[in-house]
């Protein structure tokens, strides 16, 4: 199973993020655990500076904005 | 060129819609028509242009450009890229600790977040086309200076002990091993096709995030401008007695807009008979002070910091409205 956390201090685009991967996850059938992580010493610790940003598996596969299609499809496939 | 926003005023409110121009409804409206469709047109240009030209601007290489630098210059980078990165201010807090655990002092990283809210493109392209080029230069130079002079003032009172503690450690760490050497981020050079999709994704999120304030910001424009009569300000307030600023400041503070909702009104303030100090420190206490992001802020820092920033920054507003009123007469030759 994927451990997805969707990085970011509480913005709408945050959580638009998050119920998109949740979404398409479920459309390809790919099994994932996502969870917001908001509390900024993490954030810190990924040294991600625009969110939302999302990391996969304690790696950071991505930042600054909501993800597309494509790139949400990607991280899930990876 | 822009005449032409003046003539679809009116056409579409005096010979449509028969308004007479000499009442209040036909004037506000007018000006209503007349400048919602100037900004925007003008917005959607320009925002794709500017887009189109900083698509390869990111934070990463924003924080190199300033960690190479020394301090004196680094307030100067600061406030400047907070004025031209592109940045949501739900990315304040990564940002702030982004930077801070580079070993970019706080005053620096502050002047950044104090410059960011207030000079953005959205902002000079409706001053500029409102006010004209001489009240946008002022405009940009203020909003620096308040940006540079608070950083400043901050590093100089030792503010970074008001960090809560780990942004405190973090900060700590990195000024203790300096990594001056490190290479520049790469910059990936993109083609043309990528710089547009970027530009439009831009200018789709930025319009869809402000329209409704320029509605808002240029309705209220429009009825001070209609149904307020000229010179009111100045015959019920009195032309800047030294009070005028102070109450302004604190006038702007519990209105949270941005700039984009502030700008319209001021156009009619000033007409009104403002003064145009007052009315910019009311401008940047709307604009700059909003009470969400300093309780964002509290997350990495003690309330002693938070409490600070925030009388520097009304301070600061307080100078620019006195000091801007002092010298309009030679600033302004149009106002």
């Amino acid at each position: 199973m994927k451990k997805i956390e969707v990085l970011g201090t509480g913005c709408k685009k945050c959580t638009v993020t998050a119920e998109q991967i949740t979404a398409i996850a479920k459309e390809l059938g790919t099994d994932v655990e996502v969870t917001k992580v908001t509390d900024p010493q993490i954030i810190m610790h990924y040294q991600v500076m625009s969110t939302p940003a999302v990391a996969v598996n304690g790696q950071l596969a991505h930042s600054g904005g909501i993800p597309d299609r494509e790139k949400i499809e990607a991280l899930l496939n990876a | 060129m822009l005449d032409i926003f003046t003539w679809l005023a009116s056409w579409l409110v005096y010979d449509l819609g028969g308004f007479d121009p000499d009442s209040k409804l036909g004037s506000s409206l007018h000006f209503f028509v007349e400048d919602t469709s100037k900004i925007f047109a003008l917005l959607v240009v320009m925002i794709y242009v500017i887009a189109l030209l900083r698509a390869s601007l990111n934070l990463e290489r924003v924080r190199y450009y300033i960690q190479q630098k020394n301090l004196f210059a680094g307030y100067g980078l600061g406030a400047g890229f907070g004025a031209i990165t592109p940045f949501c201010s739900c990315s304040s807090i990564p940002l702030f600790l982004g930077f801070t655990s580079a070993g970019i002092p706080l005053g620096i990283t502050m002047a950044f977040l104090f410059t960011s809210p207030i000079i953005n493109e959205v902002a000079v392209i409706m001053l500029w086309s409102l006010l004209g080029w001489e009240f946008t230069l002022v405009y940009i130079t203020i909003g620096m200076a308040v940006g540079i002079g608070g950083g400043m003032l901050l590093d100089s009172l030792g503010a970074e002990r008001w960090l809560k503690d780990f942004a405190a450690k973090a900060y700590q760490n990195a000024a203790g091993s300096p990594q001056v050497n490190q290479p520049a981020p790469v910059s990936h050079s993109l083609t043309l096709k990528q710089r547009h999709q970027f530009a439009r994704n831009e200018l789709y999120e930025i319009v869809a995030r402000i329209w409704k304030w320029i509605i808002i910001g240029v309705g209220l424009g429009a009825a001070l401008h209609g149904f307020v009569p000229d010179g009111w300000f100045s015959d019920n307030l009195g032309s800047g007695q030294w009070w005028n600023v102070p109450v302004a400041v604190l006038a702007g503070l519990p209105l949270y807009s941005n700039a984009t909702g502030v700008i319209p009104i001021m156009e009619s303030l000033i007409t009104k008979g403002l003064p145009v100090g007052t009315t910019l420190a009311f401008c940047m206490s709307t604009v700059a002070a909003s009470f969400p992001e300093f309780i964002m802020l509290k997350q990495v820092m003690l309330w002693r910091l938070l409490a600070t920033i925030f009388i520097i920054l009304l301070i600061n507003f307080m100078l620019v409205g006195w000091i801007i009123n002092l010298l309009a007469p030679w600033l302004f030759s149009s106002l």
